[in-house]
């Protein structure tokens, strides 16, 4: 088939297109190949591979997918509001293509169609009729604005002080003391009995983010300065998925949310739990060393060391989050150490730097990293 | 004796005078021209950067570009397409067109004119300096504070897009003011406002629009200029300064940018549908005072781009009002524009098939935006995809395809020449389905959870397939405008001649040569109603009788 090995063949076995048919057709995914190619320099091989999500995530971010009460009560607007709007599209649509195939010219028509210059009792028709649809559309619209924002906290719910940074998420319990952790959020679900609804604080630490788990409810965005609030409440455990919705800058992509929603008891016993201090083994003091005598402290916090840096994301039980870098990774070790190795090679632009680690530091110290369960 | 060596020589003096001829014109129709050139090589500048993003996002976890240069990208694409494309095109058009649908021998001051060509020109020219100062702006063409203080964008970058923008505003301004001087001040014998073509009664609220819209965002932009270069903390939160200050500023100008870039776009479909569906348009007193009404509500509307800032219920609830309060004058508009067909006898010549297609378009993307004005809608739909599909079917579906009906209807008269039939269906056919296929699917990745301007995402949230249909799509309107362009370059070596008046039409345009002489006509001609070709070639039924 080929006349020329090592080469791309140049003629199609089926004859019947060019030869550069195929390729046409393949070539977006050809080159978008050719681009993945990764370069970390000079490392061992285990930190030159990417790393790559090993589970994909398949979390349902679509807004009709609702388990909360104000995206239910927004997906009902939705629907009804559709349905509207389909039924004016019809009406419309379906008199623009009626007047295109009616009234197309014919050969057989001379002179100019008879001039109408307009009607004053159909205009006030067409006036009042939409003003009305408008009138009571704004009803509903009014009636779902005060159900949706609940401003006050019932004593059941459980606060959480949501603050944005660039480009992750810190979340601070101010009903367990000392619990603050990052980028994934336990609340607890409601069941029979005892509603938990979830009140949110939100500030941002420098520009303007915006909060989105399309399940759960709305955006609501995140601006320096201000205090925002929102609410949301679900039976349903499990893990939800939302990110950042307001452009904040070269990593905006990459700063991601995971709600997790753990029934009554397992929520209670997490937060106890994140709330606790570190425990430290001693068997990975090489890593631990490091950490506590590079600039890492500058930036994070692990409480219950002398680490209390309050710039990047704490630290604390690290390795109970499912993922790294504001969800842009896996928590694997093996992605740990890219990511310590190098992180700018997977989240460009972000405040981390490289701290030029051999591969022996980058092993002792995602070792120690991961040992904080 | 003529020698070989003075024939280049002489023709570079014939090239040279030519260029100094288009310089230092002040002649409305070569200026309505050059804004126009400015705006297509815009266009095509701004397409690509489109066509970049749209590479990127073909696959989950795209390499094609880099963080960086796709937020770059995208604050590029929407800059240029708003300020230095959709402006220069319409203030281009207007400039040919107004004058002779009015007859009038120019615009009221030619030289202020020519002054507010330049201005836009080096403000485009400034925004892309950028690129070889170290790197274009990044920070979104709506360039929310504070990421736009020095503190989070430290490259000239933003400081080239506020001179920029700053620059180009005020040739905007200045062209504003002119458009409403000529309008008011030099119409042809006759022509009270009344009898105005509604072209120019909608670039008459047009430019009263850039006039009380334009400075809130001139003033907001010397405001982050002396925020970022002199210390002022205007928008600066850590200092005292205020980040929804900047929002409300900027919106309370983008808005009504929104109905500056789509009126134009009315009024030339208001001149298109009726020549070729042969009827008068119906109900022109409510199409004028629709207008009117849409340009007084969008000053009252600029916070529903802000539903997710944390409003008060009772602010929601009056943005949500007053939002959907302006569906009610545009589909009366609509109304009359089908009322128009009714009963007519269509002919589908490039400029009505943009026409209709534009109905068509701008139909669904009124239908979404009704959806957006309602405040819980919004507070998922907001920077979501859906947004990005829903004011594309605005700027695009509406603006560009209105845009495109204008330059084929008023390209005979520009040049003499007819754009090819065949070719201007192609383009035509192409362009609705490449649209379609880009922006439709865009609506449906928004419902499924994904936010506008990332330039990367992970599988595994079904967004694949809408993300490579939008950028099969817009491969399919590459082709498209590719083939437009084509067209527009045959014509000018070999189109066909068109005459004075190749569409039948009535407006006073058409009753002069093509191209008109500089000074337009060779005497003003006297009105007596709307459409004053319509009486010239109906003696036995003049349209003043029934106005």
């Amino acid at each position: 088939m080929s006349s020329k090995p090592g080469k791309f063949a140049i003629t199609s076995p089926s004859g019947d297109r060019p030869w550069w048919g195929r390729w046409l057709l393949i070539l977006p995914w050809v080159l978008t190949a050719a681009g993945t190619s990764y370069r970390v320099c000079g490392a061992a091989e285990e930190l030159q591979t990417p790393p790559v999500r090993q589970t994909p995530d398949r979390l349902s971010t679509s807004v009709f997918d609702t388990v909360s009460p104000p995206a239910d009560k927004i997906r009902d607007l939705i629907y009804l509001v559709t349905a509207i709007a389909s039924v004016i599209l019809l009406l419309v649509g379906g008199m623009l293509i009626y007047c295109i195939i009616r009234f197309r010219r014919r050969k057989t028509d001379r002179g100019e169609p008879p001039q109408l210059y307009g009607s004053q009792p159909i205009e006030l028709a067409w006036t009042v009729g939409p003003l009305l649809t408008v009138f009571v559309l704004l009803m509903v619209v009014i009636r779902t604005v005060a159900e949706t924002r609940r401003p006050e906290p019932s004593a059941d719910a459980v606060r959480i002080r949501v603050v944005g940074h660039r480009w992750w998420w810190e979340f601070q319990y101010p009903d367990f003391p000392g619990l603050t952790t990052a980028n994934e959020m336990h609340v607890p679900a409601s069941v029979p009995g005892r509603e938990r609804p979830i009140h949110l604080e939100l500030e941002s630490a420098d520009v303007v983010h915006s909060f989105w788990v399309p399940r759960l409810a709305g955006k609501t965005d995140v601006v320096p300065g201000r205090t925002n609030l929102m609410w949301f409440q679900t039976a349903h455990t499990g893990s939800y998925r939302g990110q950042c919705a307001e452009y904040c800058g070269t990593q905006h992509a990459n700063m991601l949310i995971r709600v997790v929603v753990d029934a009554p008891d397992e929520f209670e016993a997490w937060a106890a739990h994140q709330a606790s201090l570190q425990q430290i083994d001693p068997e990975f003091a090489a890593g631990q060393g490091l950490f506590m005598n590079r600039t890492c402290v500058n930036c994070h916090a692990i409480r219950g060391t002398e680490a209390g840096g309050t710039v990047g994301p704490d630290l604390t039980h690290l390795a109970t989050r499912k993922t790294l870098a504001a969800g842009t990774i896996d928590n694997t070790r093996k992605n740990l150490a890219v990511w310590l190795h190098d992180p700018q090679s997977i989240k460009p632009g972000c405040d981390m730097p490289s701290l030029r680690l051999t591969d022996q530091e980058v092993r002792d110290m995602a070792a120690f990293l991961e040992s904080l369960k | 004796m003529t020698t070989v060596a003075d024939i280049p020589a002489r023709s570079s003096v014939d090239i040279t005078m030519r260029l100094h001829g288009w310089v230092t014109t002040v002649d409305h129709k070569r200026l309505g021209i050059m804004y126009i050139v400015t705006g297509l090589v815009f266009f095509i500048v701004g397409g690509i950067e489109a066509l970049l993003m749209r590479w990127q996002l073909f696959t989950s976890d795209g390499q094609v570009l880099s963080g960086t240069t796709f937020n770059q990208m995208f604050t590029m694409h929407g800059t240029t397409m708003i300020f230095f494309v959709a402006m220069p095109m319409i203030f281009g058009i207007a400039n040919y067109v107004v004058p002779l649908m009015i007859g009038a021998r120019d615009m009221a001051f030619p030289r202020l004119n020519a002054f507010s060509f330049w201005m836009s020109l080096l403000g485009g020219v400034l925004l892309y300096g950028s690129f070889f100062a170290g790197g274009a702006p990044d920070v979104g063409w709506f360039a929310y504070a504070p990421l736009t203080e020095y503190t989070f964008a430290r490259s000239t970058a933003t400081d080239y897009w506020i001179l920029s923008l700053l620059i180009s505003g005020v040739g905007t301004i200045a062209t504003a003011i002119n458009l409403s001087a000529t309008i008011l001040a030099l119409r042809a014998p006759g022509m009270a406002l009344g009898k105005l073509p509604l072209f120019v009664w909608m670039m008459l609220i047009d430019a009263f629009l850039v006039l009380f819209a334009l400075p809130p965002l001139t003033a907001a932009l010397v405001m982050l200029l002396l925020d970022r270069q002199l210390g002022a903390h205007f928008f600066d939160v850590q200092a005292g300064g205020s980040a929804l200050l900047w929002q409300h500023l900027f919106w309370f100008f983008g808005h009504p940018e929104v109905y500056i870039v789509a009126l134009p776009a009315f009024g030339i479909i208001s001149e298109v549908i009726p020549v070729f569906a042969r009827k008068v348009i119906f109900g022109y007193e409510s199409v004028a005072a629709a207008s009117v009404a849409i340009g007084f509500i969008s000053f009252g509307v600029w916070a529903h781009h802000m539903f997710a800032v944390g409003l008060s219920p009772g602010l929601d609830s009056f943005f949500a009002g007053a939002s959907l309060l302006i569906a009610v004058p545009t589909g009366i508009k609509v109304f009359n524009w089908l009322a128009t067909l009714y009963g007519g006898r269509i002919r589908f010549d490039a400029p009505m098939l943009f026409s209709l297609g534009f109905l068509g378009m701008f139909v669904f993307g009124g239908l979404t935006g009704i959806m957006l004005a309602a405040a819980p809608i919004d507070w998922q739909f907001t920077d979501s995809y859906f947004v990005v599909g829903h004011f594309h079917y605005v700027l695009f579906g509406g603006t560009v395809f209105g845009l495109m009906a204008a330059f084929y209807y008023w390209w005979p008269k520009m040049t003499g020449r007819m754009l090819g039939r065949r070719l201007g269906q192609w383009h035509f056919w192409l362009l609705l389905i490449g649209f379609n296929l880009t922006f439709g699917p865009m609506h449906v990745s928004g419902l499924l959870g994904m936010p506008r301007r990332i330039y990367t995402y992970q599988a595994g949230q079904g967004w694949e397939l809408w993300n490579q249909l939008t950028t099969i799509g817009a491969v399919i309107q590459g082709i498209a405008m590719a083939l437009f362009i084509l067209n527009v370059l045959i014509s000018l070596r070999r189109g066909e001649l068109a005459g004075d008046d190749p569409w039948d039409a009535w407006t006073l345009e058409w009753a002069t040569t093509s191209p008109p002489a500089e000074y337009n006509f060779e005497t003003i001609p006297e009105v007596r109603s709307r459409r004053p070709l319509w009486d010239l070639k109906h003696p036995d039924d003049p349209d003043w009788k029934h106005e």
